[in-house]
């Protein structure tokens, strides 16, 4: 039987297959403003006999795709233990929500933290910043640490008023690079207050789109001092937890 | 409605425009989150009645008490004793909050960032959108929390109707003691409003319904306890808030029969949702009418609500009241006693209320606890760290809930709650 997992994000539809043989392939396509013939394309490129749904668009395809829904939460625990299978811990930092969750010793969700309703410290918010800095999303954070930091450092909670913070910066001769830097201090600062909350065990798996930014991954290695796997698609976690549900 | 309440609404000052915009949001969120459950019990018809005329045929009965001399007295905390009110002959009236209502008037005289509930009392009356607060003759504050102590001021200088309970933040016997003279005073102020005296019959009498009241809902809260669970949270919530609002004898009747009609979906095992599914228990803050937001999400994941450990709940029925005095000062005193009973998260320190938590969860079979702040409610998001240390040391799901009356975190929410729940059921399955 082919089965596949759907993950609707608020910025990404990813799609996961596993054939028969248990070979799996990925697709991925921008949401956009009409999510329902995005997953119809995505179904054209692979059918599969069983679907399960997840992300924040999950119960879309419950009304209209006849599919199981599973939350965000549970898919990509079981896909971040399905490719390292020594995750206690998952950070996934998505569009809208970042989530650290807790596992038990058999992989089961123990416990997990969200950002509250605001984007600070999501994809979203590296995105505007990226854009605010004329960097594309892919070479954002590419910089790593810049050799001089300028000991500067980004205050706002608020997206849009970190983004006045950055013009500010920008505006007052500040090297690019220094602001990435302080920018995604900012965001790991943040998710690390989040993991506080929970019991962070090793290993932790990092999750998401933004577990290709490779100055996020050595900040969190910095910071947490724990193992930190990230896999080569981390973006596609959650739809392949929800493939194998 | 069954009847044009126009006339009734404009000679009490409310702005009828905006008055029939909120009533057809009522209307139709009732619709949507109530009438559409299935199964539910044939006696909740009563209670779906009086939520259609909360706004018409109960403050017309208000209007004919008034009428007939009697004092109506609006209250927003358990802490208001209903016995004083009803032994003076007054009715006991809960005021409007529970919806986002009028949030930019209200913040001419609040901060922004103060709790939803505080704002949305506000917002009503300056909206000109609660009859309740419209008929009182006295509105009761209390000194519970910061943000109310501050606001009655304000609510004061709109309404000039205030009077303010001062509620000790510590029980020990020099709290008691100011406790005791704030129920007398609050004795003396009704006389002196009603001019009616107090007499041990009368005290003795109108304790003899509250505690009929609280037996009723302490019944209900009983029947919960089943697997089949015979009636959803919503239903219960709504019967909670509606304890607020009726007239006690009637709802008290009522209760009952619901309650019998449960009774025997207990025995052949009718229930609203399968045997077996999730039950949660919510505590925290108290949720005014319409404030059915998280049941809705949580009982729409498939799970139940079993218990509201909050004061539109289990803290408003708890403990029942002594009548064996032979005074009027030792029915003041029992009065007195009675009251500083409640957990409420404005004592320092409260550790009745973990007790009291883990009794419920234990009665009411729950699976997990969703502890619900109202944004900037302090004392209660303050205590729920205390909870969940609790419930984390027994390995019962816990989850922290902060939110308010607006629908912008609904996408957030439901996740938090459906991931909850997923946690609820691998361990059940284990």
């Amino acid at each position: 039987m082919k089965r596949a997992g759907l993950d609707i994000g608020s910025r990404f539809i990813k799609y996961a297959v596993i054939d028969k043989d248990g070979a799996v392939s990925f697709y991925k396509k921008e949401t956009g403003h009409n999510p329902m013939s995005v997953c119809e394309e995505l179904f054209d490129s692979d059918r599969a006999d069983r679907l399960t749904a997840t992300g924040y668009g999950r119960h879309l395809m419950e009304i209209s795709g006849n599919a199981n829904t599973i939350t965000e939460i549970k898919a990509v625990a079981r896909g971040a233990r399905e490719v390292f299978p020594c995750c206690r811990t998952v950070i996934d930092i998505g569009g809208q929500d970042t989530k650290v969750i807790s596992l038990k010793q058999d992989g089961g969700v123990q416990s997990f933290e969200m950002n509250d309703r605001c984007a600070a410290g999501t994809g979203r918010f590296l995105e505007i910043m990226a854009k605010a800095l004329g960097y594309d999303i892919r070479e954002f954070g590419r910089d790593g640490y810049p050799s001089d930091n300028s000991n500067i450092s980004i205050n706002s909670m608020c997206t849009v008023f970190a983004e006045s913070e950055v013009i500010g910066l920008i505006n007052k001769g500040i090297k690019r690079e220094a602001i990435s830097y302080a920018l995604h201090s900012s965001v790991t600062q943040k998710v690390t207050a989040l993991t506080k909350r929970i019991d962070v065990k090793d290993d932790i798996v990092f999750a998401g789109g933004c577990a290709l930014n490779g100055t996020l991954v050595d900040m969190f290695k910095d910071t947490l001092q724990k193992n930190i796997h990230v896999h080569e698609t981390p973006d596609m976690l959650a739809a392949l937890g929800a493939a194998l549900y | 409605m069954s009847k044009d309440y126009t006339t009734m609404w404009k000679e009490l000052g409310l702005n009828l425009q905006a008055h029939d915009g909120l009533l057809s949001v009522l209307t139709n969120a009732y619709k949507n989150i109530y009438l559409s459950q299935k199964n539910r019990p044939a006696a909740m018809d009563y209670f779906d009645f009086v939520i259609s005329e909360v706004h018409g045929l109960r403050i017309e009965e208000l209007l004919e008490a008034k009428k007939a001399n009697k004092k109506i007295i609006g209250t927003f905390c358990i802490f208001v004793p209903e016995e004083l009110i009803l032994a003076v002959n007054g009715v006991c009236i809960g005021l409007c909050s529970g919806a986002e209502v009028g949030s930019d008037s209200a913040e001419t005289h609040i901060p922004r960032n103060t709790c939803a509930l505080i704002k949305s009392f506000m917002g009503f009356k300056l909206s000109g959108l609660c009859p309740y607060v419209e008929s009182a003759d006295l509105i009761v504050g209390e000194t519970t929390c910061d943000g109310k102590k501050k606001a009655y001021e304000a609510f004061n200088e709109i309404t000039g109707k205030v009077y303010v309970m001062e509620v000790p933040h510590k029980k020990d016997d020099s709290d008691r003691f100011l406790w005791k003279e704030e129920v007398e005073k609050f004795a003396d102020k009704l006389t002196e409003l009603s001019s009616e005296k107090i007499t041990v019959e009368k005290l003795k009498e109108s304790i003899r319904i509250v505690n009929e009241k609280r037996l009723a809902l302490q019944r209900l809260s009983k029947l919960r306890a089943a697997d089949h669970a015979p009636i959803s949270g919503l239903d219960a919530l709504l019967i909670n808030q509606i304890s607020f609002f009726d007239n006690p004898v009637r709802f008290t009747a009522k209760l009952n029969e619901l309650c019998d009609e449960l009774d025997k979906r207990v025995k052949s095992g009718v229930g609203v949702a399968p045997k077996g599914s999730p039950r949660v228990m919510i505590a925290g803050s108290p949720m005014a009418i319409p404030n059915w937001k998280l049941h809705a999400v949580i009982e729409g994941s498939g799970a139940v609500v079993v218990g509201e450990e909050s004061c539109v709940g289990e803290r408003n029925y708890r403990t029942l009241l002594d009548t064996n005095f032979s005074t009027v000062e030792g029915g003041i005193e029992a009065i007195a006693e009675r009251y500083m009973t409640i957990d409420c998260a404005c004592f320092t320190p409260n550790t009745e209320r973990l007790d009291n938590l883990e009794e419920m969860m234990k009665t009411l079979n729950a699976n997990g606890i969703i502890h619900y702040a109202l944004l900037f409610c302090t004392l209660y998001m303050m205590e729920s760290y205390k909870v969940q240390s609790v419930f984390k040391e027994k390995d019962m799901p816990f989850l922290r809930i902060e939110t308010d009356y607006s629908l912008e975190d609904m996408g957030q929410l439901k996740t938090r709650v459906e991931a909850f729940l997923e946690v609820i059921r691998e361990g059940n399955s284990n």
